[in-house]
């Protein structure tokens, strides 16, 4: 029986989405997986191709190591099993942008085997999701068809740059869980610096392969949906297409194998071709090149240094700094806000800086609409405010309105305190006396408050209003108690 | 014929370090002779200018002590290498006039000590066939004439030119590639020297490529002492190619001792095939008694799947070679033919641009690494292949050496097989069996058949043990004592 609670409804009752995904990452790298070429992203059109890219005659590939190792500590950071031997194949296949007319791909033999990875849902339930296998393979360049009336122009920058296929095993079951696949991946290849997963510039994509079946039934016919390239369109081209395929099962028609590419203006997925039309790609391996073979003492090395990833940042959040498991999680999901935390955290009380990061920082960053890469406040601007509330500088209601300046200006907070004469009054005299006025001035209230302490409240808040908010909250209270009599 | 282009590459250079010749004059020399060998058809792209100013270089080189390994050495270069600067043809039309802006790293080596480039010479397109009959550029001529007929033969390929510029004196020595026996059979065609190195023990860099796990490259010569000289320069590990090899090339030449007592030479019985002329046989018997006078001990050996190799191999080779080409396509360099669109541009690119042999093996390629048959075809090749490999390895527990014929036949004549693919394919059957596992073979000339044409002998050795290979090509050759020479006839008016 299936214990899957994202059960679509149809006319005739209900479905269960199945789904697998194909991660193509591009292995960070400064050169390409058989040549010397260069692999940064944006320069100018085959500016970056060797002879062997541009498949010369007589040009022969040579592996690069830095992208094996790249592999094997994926692999590692993916729980998989490395394979010590893997093997280079060749698919063959005729495009303009592929100048070898084969691709240097792992078919049979890849260099990572089995694993498996954590994937976060939003009801904060964990979910384990298996890694089928990782291969090497390259790239191919870019064929450009806005150059020109009649011809196209190909660009081989992009020709032989080192991907990392990254195959799940069908354990999705909707649309969030496979986005929250593509999001722990993402993160997972971040913090191992094997990947930059930057989605637009196309360094991540993803082939989604969906069917969809009755509950406790067998696998539907499945389809592939080509290179969708954001999360939120993954999220989309699911949604549609598990439906599409239930509405065809519904009018009792069958799915067809086939590739399907998501339109992201339309919304929808479009064959793009049929089984029938599907390559013999005619994948041998390729004799330009001996099996790839990397010693254990290799992969030890790999491990041992192996960065500390996001599940154990996340516990060790939890278990050093007492966040809670879902604040923890949030702050490790994208590396980028997790050093910017770790940074803040450095030698400051944790819990307030997760609650400044997760709170004011991400708050204000949503609403501005910026990465954290392009935040107007550092790290240290931010543990700076931290630091003036925790030596009793301002008060934590101070110092929200502080950042909201320092996010306006980026200027430091010390400074903005200073200029705005924001200290906090921790003058018991200047306090003392605040309080006296008022009591003078308000008889009446005096006099409820004895009868009804909770009265106190409107005390404490005229005396912040005739400080600008800058008494210590603290000494109001004792003070407040001690002349009402409470 | 000058006396310059008679000399042996070891006495030229001899002659050159003695100062007692220029390079310029031995260069100059064989520039004439190439001029006029027109109708041999050897050399498709003469390179006279570059030819004089290397010998130049090298003459300034030897007068200031600094002579290479080969200073001053005239040589030819199969048109299968890429050479910088110099038109590339792999004598396919669908080259067109690529001109590689790059050096293969064998005749980047060769130059690197010292040799003088003539030119490019003729092959079987893409290095496919067994007679030179494929090129773009037309047949090449075999310099030798049967006593009973002047019909003009072919020279064997796919390296014709190189063992026709050779045997007719225009190089002192040619480069040339072999994946099936195409360095020893044009050899033995043509009374000249074809040795094949260990497959990894040349560079494949640069060298256009025809079946990756089988091609290899190798000199042809008129003497083993000058292959020797010119596999060493040649050879060696190569960071561009990861096949080559990372082990330290010997000195060949000091391995020619002219001893080879104890030596134990296998004869494979399963060489003697159904049909093989009594010449060939006879001639085979001739080296055994030769090998056995200079010490050698006989052993007869099994090499029992020897029947299944030339199967294996047009499986082999047709698959690696369908993928190899599919970069000719019309889109980066070369031919192009234009088309209604993509499809129709790389159909009418590749029509075009490769002949009949080429596409019967991109097709056979095709065919046999497609789903459904690569299993049966493929991989029951490779296993075969390995299997082949084992006999071989078995039979060097025993012996040393094979000594094998190096091909079924004397040169025959053009047009004679070119429209019966099998009966060409069968001019490998020896040779073939070298490819696939991998080890060195040498053909050398031998004797004369009975109507004056030169028959090879081969020796087979173990996995990068060039050394006792040609120390016993060396006592061999030595033994034929083989000093026919063909007829100038294609100089005559």
């Amino acid at each position: 029986m299936s214990e899957n609670k994202n059960l679509i409804e149809g006319a005739t009752g209900f479905w269960e989405i199945v789904m697998g995904l194909e991660i193509h990452a591009q292995v960070a790298s400064n050169a390409k997986l058989f040549s010397g070429a260069p692999t940064e992203f944006g320069a100018e059109q085959n500016s970056q191709v060797s002879l062997v890219d541009a498949a010369l005659p007589g040009m022969l590939p040579v592996i690069n190591e830095e992208c094996v190792q790249q592999a094997v500590r994926t692999g590692l950071g993916l729980g998989a099993e490395i394979h010590l031997r893997s093997v280079f194949d060749r698919k063959n296949y005729f495009y303009p942008d592929l100048p070898q007319g084969y691709q240097i791909s792992q078919f049979k033999d890849p260099i990572v085997g089995e694993g498996e990875i954590e994937i976060d849902l939003k009801d904060g339930s964990v979910k384990r999701v298996g890694i089928e296998r990782l291969h090497l393979e390259q790239d191919a360049g870019k064929s450009v068809h806005d150059q020109h009336p009649s011809m196209s122009f190909v660009d081989l920058n992009r020709s032989g740059v080192a991907l990392m296929e990254i195959v799940s095993k069908p354990d999705m079951r909707c649309a969030e869980e496979a986005q929250a696949y593509v999001k722990k991946i993402r993160s997972i290849l971040r913090y191992l610096g094997t990947c930059d997963g930057n989605m637009e510039e196309g360094s991540l994509r993803a082939d989604v392969n969906v069917s969809v079946r009755r509950p406790g039934e067998d696998l539907g016919t499945r389809c592939e949906i080509k290179n969708v390239n954001s999360i939120r369109f993954i999220g989309q081209a699911i949604e549609y297409e598990a439906r599409r395929q239930i509405d065809v099962l519904e009018d009792g028609g069958s799915i067809d194998q086939e590739t399907r590419l998501f339109d992201p203006r339309a919304g929808e997925t479009r064959s793009m071709r049929s089984k029938e039309e599907a390559h013999d790609y005619r994948y041998f391996p390729d004799p330009d090149l001996l099996p790839l073979v990397i010693k254990q003492e290799l992969v030890d090395k790999l491990r041992a240094e192996l960065p500390e990833l996001p599940d154990e940042k996340k516990a060790r959040f939890v278990r050093e700094y007492s966040l809670s498991p879902y604040d923890a999680g949030v702050l490790v999901s994208e590396k980028a806000s997790c050093d910017f935390f770790e940074a803040v955290a450095d030698g400051r009380d944790a819990k307030l800086a997760a609650n400044w990061v997760t709170g004011e920082f991400f708050g204000a960053l949503n609403k501005a609409g910026l990465q954290i890469e392009s935040s107007p406040v550092s790290a240290k601007q931010l543990g700076d405010l931290i630091n003036l509330i925790s030596d009793d500088t301002i008060s934590g209601r101070i110092a929200k309105e502080v950042f909201e300046i320092m996010f306006e200006t980026g200027d430091d907070p010390a400074k903005i305190v200073e200029e705005k004469g924001l200290q906090q009054v921790t003058d018991l005299g200047a306090i003392e006396a605040a309080i006296d006025e008022i009591i003078a001035a308000n008889p009446d209230k005096v006099a409820q408050a004895k009868e009804k302490p909770k009265m106190a409240g409107w005390f404490v808040g005229q005396v912040m209003k005739s400080t600008g908010g800058k008494a210590n909250p603290k000494s109001v209270n004792e003070l407040l108690a001690k002349k009402l009599g409470l | 014929m000058t006396e310059l282009t008679k000399l042996t590459l070891a006495e030229a250079r001899a002659k050159l370090a003695a100062k007692e010749i220029t390079s310029v004059e031995l260069t100059e020399a064989h520039l004439v002779a190439a001029k006029a060998s027109d109708k041999l058809n050897a050399y498709v792209t003469l390179t006279p200018d570059v030819a004089l100013k290397m010998a130049a270089a090298s003459d300034a080189r030897i007068e200031k002590g600094e002579a290479g390994p080969l200073e001053g050495i005239p040589l030819g270069v199969k048109d299968l290498f890429c050479t910088d600067g110099v038109r590339t043809t792999a004598c396919s039309n669908i080259l067109d006039d690529f001109t590689p802006t790059y050096e293969s790293t064998v005749t980047a080596n060769l130059w690197a000590d010292g040799a003088v480039m003539l030119g490019k010479l003729n092959n079987d397109e893409f290095a496919m066939g067994s007679s030179n009959e494929t090129s773009r550029f037309g047949p090449c001529i075999n310099p030798w004439k049967a006593s009973d007929s002047d019909a003009d033969l072919v020279p064997g390929g796919s390296s014709g030119g190189s063992s026709t510029a050779v045997a007719s004196h225009l190089a002192l020595g040619a480069t040339a590639t072999d994946t099936g026996g195409s360095i020893r059979q044009p050899a033995s065609f043509t009374g000249t020297v074809g040795m094949k190195p260990t497959y990894g023990r040349c560079s494949r860099w640069g060298t256009v490529a025809f079946a990756s796990s089988l091609d290899q490259a190798g000199p042809i010569t008129r003497t083993v002492r000058d292959a020797a000289i010119m596999l060493k320069s040649m050879a060696g590990h190569d960071e561009k190619d990861t096949t080559s090899v990372d082990i330290e090339v010997p000195d060949y030449e000091a391995a020619l001792t002219g001893d080879i007592r104890g030596l134990k030479i296998g004869i494979p019985k399963e060489y003697r095939v159904e049909g093989m002329s009594d010449e060939i046989e006879k001639l085979w018997t001739q080296g055994i008694d030769w090998l056995k006078s200079a010490g050698a001990e006989i052993v007869d050996v099994s090499l029992p799947h020897t029947k299944y190799a030339l199967p294996a191999y047009y499986i082999v080779a047709p698959a690696e070679a369908s993928s190899n080409l599919a970069r000719y396509d019309g889109v980066r360099y070369g031919l192009r033919v234009q088309g209604d669109d993509i499809t129709d541009m790389y159909e009418k690119t590749r029509a075009e641009g490769f002949g009949d042999e080429v596409r019967r093996r991109v097709l056979i390629g095709t065919y046999v690494l497609s789903a459904g048959y690569y299993d049966a075809y493929y991989i029951k090749a490779q296993k075969i292949r390995t299997l082949i490999a084992q006999d071989f390895k078995q039979a060097y527990k025993k012996i040393d050496l094979l000594l094998t014929p190096t091909a079924p036949s004397p040169a025959f004549a053009i047009g004679e097989k070119v429209d019966d693919p099998l009966s060409m394919y069968l001019n490998d059957v020896f040779t073939v069996p070298v490819n696939l596992a991998g080890l060195p073979g040498i053909s050398l000339p031998a004797g004369l058949s009975s109507n004056g044409l030169p028959l090879g002998l081969q020796l087979i050795g173990r996995t990068f043990d060039e050394d006792t290979l040609l120390r016993a090509a060396d006592v061999l050759e030595e033994a034929a004592g083989f000093s026919a020479e063909p007829s100038k006839w294609w100089t005559e008016a």
